[in-house]
């Protein structure tokens, strides 16, 4: 489809507005080497489609679900593949019962956000990046991009009861790779963590 | 009535409100008694925050210009 001269400038400056959005979606789902490459490929398809948009002011949430129909389109087999992880490890682990049990904090009194709070963003993104994409994927829509259960069923071409399931085995392994991460990266102090107490002052950056 | 595994099993799509009602109910009947899995409620929680508060990073700089030039592009394409 040709767009006119003022639904191309329409698009591009919808596209500028987005871009850290966009880019940082992308880096989710496909990492950082293919991220640049994904954001592309989604304005190329946002320009084909760019006359079914009706509301314009829905613009940014059309370009979020184009952005993961593309890395859906490039990880298809994967995210269908049988699982190949040890369900019932994952299945058992709990962040919460986990520190209380390992007390990585033994002079706190709010041990469960002290763990938190030592992670950074760069932190966090690379745990979600060490889940294999048919759980990140779900876990990073749901969570961080906000969309509903049924329309990440919808954009993944998945039947909602595997995404829930994903969902569900993918907020477990969050948590366990979270743990794992802690440990060998020194962000638990009293296993010489170099790097715990970096956030100190911060502030929690998760209330609510 | 739930077990303390069955009620933490399900507190995130407690929090979502993805349960079926009865299931909802049975959640939220535990944790009327059981502060145990409260503190897990409120951790999970917390998490779920946690992902959301990282939702932008920034664009690294080499990358912002190539896509900024790729968008301005966009008015040549067939």
């Amino acid at each position: 489809m040709v767009l006119t001269a003022s639904d191309t400038a329409a698009l591009q400056q919808l596209a500028r507005d987005e871009l850290p959005g966009l880019y940082a979606l992308a880096r989710r789902l496909a990492g950082r080497n293919d991220a640049e490459d994904v954001v592309q490929e989604a304005l190329l398809r946002a320009c084909q489609a760019f006359g079914s948009l009706r509301d314009h002011q829905a613009g940014a949430r059309w370009l979020r679900v184009i952005l993961a129909n593309v890395w859906r389109d490039r990880v298809r087999k994967d995210l269908r593949a049988p699982r190949e992880l040890p369900v019932d490890d994952v299945e058992r682990f709990s962040l919460y019962r986990t520190l209380v049990e390992e007390d990585p904090f033994p002079y706190s009194d709010s041990l469960h956000l002290d763990f938190l709070s030592a992670f950074t963003d760069d932190d966090v993104d690379t745990v979600l990046d060490r889940l294999p994409p048919r759980y990140r994927a779900p876990l990073v829509l749901r969570y961080v991009e906000g969309f509903a259960t049924a329309q990440i069923a919808r954009m993944l071409e998945l039947p909602l009861g595997t995404v829930l399931s994903q969902l569900h085995r993918g907020r477990r392994l969050f948590e366990r790779e979270m743990w794992n991460y802690a440990a060998e990266c020194g962000l638990l102090p009293d296993q010489g963590g170099a790097r715990a107490g970096e956030r100190e002052g911060g502030g929690p950056r998760w209330s609510a | 009535m739930i077990s303390c595994g069955e009620a933490v099993r399900h507190l995130w799509e407690f929090l979502d409100r993805g349960l079926s009602d009865e299931n909802q109910r049975a959640v939220e009947e535990h944790l009327a008694w059981c502060v145990r899995c409260c503190g897990e409620l409120e951790f999970a929680r917390s998490l779920r925050q946690l992902l959301r508060t990282t939702a932008e990073g920034g664009v690294p700089d080499d990358v912002r210009n190539r896509l900024s030039r790729f968008i301005d592009d966009l008015d040549h394409i067939d």
